[in-house]
């Protein structure tokens, strides 16, 4: 059978190949850390779910093809996206979910998803339905006799998006603003009471969210394939990193992160590729039903 | 209760006066013939369908500018009614029966992909309306018995099978059993990708090579580092790969990032993808297979020869650099479509529809005959190869390759 | 007792779909589709609008029904059996007599219903303890991990897809059969949620809706009610996808599971007509269909744009859809008292 001889090339035969695997999991989990991360922030503060997080990533990618196009050098493209999506986010914040806030849960979704269909069509007719991609020319890195590469271009991305993590995770501990979203994500009417201005603490965080997508973008239009269309694959993991680490626990998300996209390269190491898509979803139904198990002896479900 | 009432007929009239106002197109408008086509405009075949709509539009203009169609001693201008059918084939099939029964249409070009030709072929088939396609080359299309469809491009099964023939014959040349060849494949998963996988994999059993690496790619997933990891691990002699213009692009990346070094690699859809653009280390040695080659030796008196009509084309749509075969063969589609009707001198869709079934012509796209199953039998498929300064040679043999692929990354 | 005003409605409706087809026939196919919409928005109101969970994987249903039912079909009469004949990706062209064809496609809409309803059993066990958002999101990955599970199956047909068997007769006879089922579908599914949901069973959901917990320690078996609506939902989507997957002719992922189309008009409809009413799903299913025929024909590039700034004004500015808007401007038409005394207390709290 085909997995048996998968499993025996990855632990007999070529076990070096497991290095491979490995790294391609935590590329992958690091570039969806930095839109999961954002999913969390807004879920968490504001309990808005975002169906429309994978195409403020892909929005980010043009963006970055486009300032590439331009000779525009990375560092600089990073930072121009992030400010451009940071005031996009304001703005999507103040026409739109600024009214759906205090509404059903379930309202985020579809208007988001709304918002999603919109920004899918306009990148599709501005951009074109091909898929393109940027090609930095970066070196790639061989080991272990062309066993192992490591293209710089992920390791780039990987360094650029624990920076990126590490920046707004320190903004959140120390800064007077980060502290404020989090009293606001704890209790917005008492925050209200000593004087913050909630609204504008949501506005912020929105656009952060929007800008750490927008991030996410550019790294992911350098190491893979962006289409006006992919926007869903990255909302779907992005929640299913989320629903496995829970909210406002940012270690919990790049585990998880990490975690998923290991197990997704596995699957298709051992199983088969054709199963590399149902892998993050299928993690995320049986996260949500260990959920509901462990709280059901409790007698509790899962909010 | 009023309200609910009120709301009903409010939506029946809604409904007719869209019909009201929908208008009722004819085959043929004053002095334009009309034809019809359900084209992919957005969703995953977007790309294509724009590659094919440009053709169609490109060749309807051509022949209009050289004095239209003839019937009868009356000349005709061409004109295409489009509707996105958005890459879904019940929408598909929709529209096809509104442009036959709505729209009056009575001649129809193909859409874009196999998938989408099989959902409505049907259609136009029961309603006795010919249809010329450039773009659904699944054999399974020709094995229906359909009289009204007809398609000039080659089929599916020839896609990739010259590349495994050029394998074999690479084996008994140095006096080995080509048996023994170790083949490695990856094919998304959809049902014409699945259509060359079995075109390959029956070259493959006649050959009685041995498959090691057998992947189904999902269609949303743009990484195949996993496929890849496995063909280094395992090193094949040979790699197939077919993905759409998606399939092709990540194919070419991901090779060139994981250094993948494999003596023979084929795939589809190089150029739509461009990778001999964006990967030109990389896609070295590619074997594409492709449908048309603009230095094919062909020619006819509308487009002139294949060059003349890459030339002419490039002006009207500057911003390709190589122009796709989606393009070539939708304009040979058109072409048809004009020899037929002149042919038959009627508009009678049955007379045109004999006439189709009995052309027999060169074009600038290749030789054009139709079996009776709608397929054309004239035109074999052409392999070419990626040279390292990044243009495409015709392989004809194996001795034209350059073989094995040898890239220093 | 009939109300007269329901006579009328339900009259005209009646009148629109018999005589629809004939008056436009060309219309036929799309009228059907019109049906299949008010099947899709009616059967998801049970659970999202009158029972608040919102699902956004019914669609898993539809799909399921499809390739359940080209299974029965292909089975009954094809000697060769399910594997063979998709491996043969559409080459084989069975010959069916009309009573073979006809039994068949009967005992497949039925068979889909059913394995559907199955189906919704065996996810209700563990998809019902979770509430709110979690639901949502937890039904669109089931939706998902369906569509890409489906197509590692061979013995459907993969990623080929499955070829349906040719139905016998003439195109015209075709639309207008599919029509006619599509039509019974709908009005089926609608007169059994009317009686339903005048019974008990309408307002447990309805309680489980406005505080399950309030409704659990009442004593309702609140998952056996949850159970019996996504069942019903699941049957009818059952029944409509198996239709649905002979009227296109060839099943593969997209037509089996139109995720981001399909799944997500369903949900779309009832907001828009208004959630948690009997007519809400249906007159938006109306609304919609009117305007994404319309909207393809004349804004051919746009249609989505203007689709999806659709969605986004309906949820933002007009919440309640357009029954939720009727009831609280007209509220007498729909038989609700208001009482004044309680009006200017609410707008202290504001």
């Amino acid at each position: 059978m085909v997995m048996l001889d998968n499993l025996q090339l990855l632990f007999v035969w070529a076990p070096i190949i497991n290095v491979q695997v490995i790294l391609e999991g935590i590329f992958v989990g690091a570039v969806f850390a930095l839109s999961a991360y954002g999913l969390a922030l807004v879920w968490g503060v504001m309990n808005i779910k975002n169906l429309a997080q994978g195409d403020f990533v892909i929005m980010g990618g043009y963006l970055a093809l486009a300032l590439s196009s331009a000779n525009v050098p990375l560092p600089l493209i990073l930072i121009i996206v992030i400010v451009f999506m940071f005031v996009y986010g304001w703005g999507i914040y103040a026409l739109m979910i600024r009214r759906i806030l205090d509404q059903d849960m379930f309202v985020s979704l579809l208007a988001t998803f709304g918002l999603s269909l919109l920004m899918q069509q306009v990148m599709n007719l501005v951009f074109g339905p091909e898929v393109q991609t940027i090609d930095m020319e970066l070196p790639n890195w061989d080991f272990f006799d062309n066993m192992v590469t490591i293209p710089s271009s992920k390791v780039i991305s990987l360094g650029l998006a624990a920076v990126i993590a590490l920046t707004v995770v320190i903004f959140m501990k120390k800064s007077r603003a980060g502290q404020a979203i989090r009293a606001t994500a704890q209790d917005p009417r008492a925050a209200r009471v000593l004087g913050i201005d909630t609204d504008k603490v949501y506005a912020f965080t929105f656009a952060l969210n929007s800008a750490l997508c927008g991030a996410a973008g550019v790294l992911v239009s350098i190491i893979w394939v962006i289409q006006p269309f992919y926007g869903i694959t990255y909302s779907v993991r992005s929640f299913a990193i989320v629903t496995a680490a829970g909210l406002g626990n940012l270690p919990g998300v790049i585990t998880a992160a990490f975690g998923i996209g290991l197990f997704e390269k596995y699957v298709g190491m051992i199983i088969g590729t054709a199963y590399e898509v149902a892998a993050p979803v299928s993690i995320l139904l049986m996260v949500l039903i260990w959920r509901q198990i462990s709280m059901k002896r409790n007698r509790q479900v899962v909010r | 209760m009023k309200m609910r009432a009120l709301m009903t007929v409010a939506g029946v009239c809604a409904l007719a006066t869209a019909s009201a106002i929908t208008p009722a197109v004819a085959k043929v408008d004053g002095d334009t013939i009309i034809l019809g086509s359900s084209i992919s405009l957005t969703g995953k075949y977007a790309t294509n369908g724009l590659h094919t709509q440009r053709g169609y539009d490109f060749a309807v203009k051509t022949i209009n500018d050289a004095g239209g169609v003839k019937v009868d001693g009356k000349s005709y201008k061409l004109a295409v009614t489009y509707y996105d059918d958005e890459s879904t084939p019940a929408r598909g099939a929709q529209l096809a029966e509104r442009l036959i029964q709505q729209d009056g249409v009575q001649y129809m070009l193909g859409p874009y992909s196999s998938g989408m030709t099989k959902a409505i072929a049907p259609v136009s088939e029961k309603f006795g309306v010919p249809m010329v396609e450039a773009e659904g080359a699944s054999r399974s299309l020709f094995t229906q018995g359909y009289k009204y469809l007809f398609a000039v491009l080659s089929t599916s099964e020839q896609y990739l099978a010259t590349a495994v023939d050029m394998a074999a014959e690479e084996r008994k040349k140095n006096f080995r059993d080509p048996s023994e060849v170790r083949v490695a494949m990856a094919f998304e998963g959809d049902p014409f990708s699945m259509d060359v996988r079995a075109g390959v994999v029956d070259k493959l059993n006649e050959y009685g090579m041995k498959i090691i690496i057998d992947d189904q790619l999902p269609a949303d997933l743009s990484d195949m580092s996993t496929t890849l990891t496995k063909v280094k691990a395992l090193k094949p002699d040979i790699l197939i790969i077919s993905g759409h213009s998606k399939g092709a692009a990540t194919a070419a990346r991901q090779i060139d990032e994981m250094k993948v070094n494999v003596p023979m690699i084929a795939m589809t859809h190089c150029e739509a993808a461009k990778v001999h653009e964006k990967f030109p280390k990389a896609a070295t040695g590619f074997l594409c297979p492709t449908q048309w080659v603009e230095t094919l030796s062909k020619s006819d008196s509308m487009f002139g020869s294949a060059g003349e009509w890459n030339t002419n084309f490039k002006k009207a749509y500057p911003s390709y650099t190589s122009v796709p075969y989606q393009s070539a063969q939708a304009s040979a589609a058109v072409y048809v479509w004009k020899e037929a009707f002149e042919a038959a001198n009627s508009l009678d869709k049955d007379a045109v529809r004999d006439a189709i079934a009995a052309v027999e012509m060169e074009t600038f796209y290749g030789d054009i005959k139709f079996s009776e199953n709608g397929n054309n039998i004239a035109k074999p498929m052409f392999m070419r190869q990626i040279g390292s300064d990044a243009s495409y040679s015709l392989v004809e043999s194996f001795k034209d390759m350059t073989f094995p692929r040898n890239v220093s990354y | 007792m009939i109300k007269k005003n329901t006579l009328i409605t339900y009259g005209g409706l009646a009148l629109f779909g018999v005589f629809g087809p004939i008056i436009f026939p060309d219309y036929t196919l799309s009228i059907a589709y019109l049906w299949m919409m008010v099947l899709m928005a009616s059967t998801w109101d049970i659970l999202g609008g009158q029972m608040g969970y919102n699902s956004l994987g019914n669609i898993t249903f539809f799909g399921a029904g499809m390739y359940i039912s080209a299974i029965v079909q292909v089975t009954m009469f094809y000697d060769g059996g399910m594997a063979e004949y998709t491996s043969a990706m559409g080459s084989i062209k069975p010959e069916f007599t009309d009573s073979e064809y006809f039994s068949g496609l009967y005992l497949g809409i039925i068979c889909a219903g059913i394995g559907a309803l199955l189906l919704s059993l065996i996810f209700s066990t563990f998809m019902f303890g979770l509430r709110g958002p979690y639901f949502a999101i937890g039904s669109l990955g089931l939706a998902i991990a369906a569509a890409e599970l489906t197509i590692t199956m061979d013995y459907v047909g993969g990623a080929s897809g499955i070829s349906m068997p040719l139905f016998p007769g003439e195109i015209e006879f075709r639309s207008t059969f599919f029509y006619i089922l599509c039509f019974i579908l709908a009005a089926l599914a609608h007169f059994l949620l009317r009686w339903l949901y005048s019974t008990q069973f309408g307002l447990a959901i309805n309680a489980i809706r406005d505080d399950e917990d309030k409704a659990e320690a009442m004593g309702i078996p609140t998952l056996i009610y949850k159970q019996i609506g996504w069942g019903i939902a699941a049957f009818f989507m059952g029944c409509i996808g198996a239709i649905a997957g002979n009227m296109a002719g060839f099943i593969d992922k997209e037509v089996a599971y139109p995720i981001p189309t399909f799944g997500i008009f369903m949900v779309a409809m009832v907001l828009l007509g208004g959630k948690g009413t009997l007519w809400g799903p249906v007159i938006g299913a109306i609304i919609f269909h009117v305007i994404k025929e319309t909207t393809w024909t004349y804004l051919l590039n746009l249609q989505w744009v203007a689709l999806g700034l659709i969605l986004i004004i309906n949820i933002v500015y007009f919440q309640q859809g357009l029954m939720g808007w009727l009831q609280t401007k007209y509220p007498e038409m729909f038989g609700i008292v208001v009482d004044e005394s309680q009006k200017t207390s609410k707008s202290e709290a504001k």
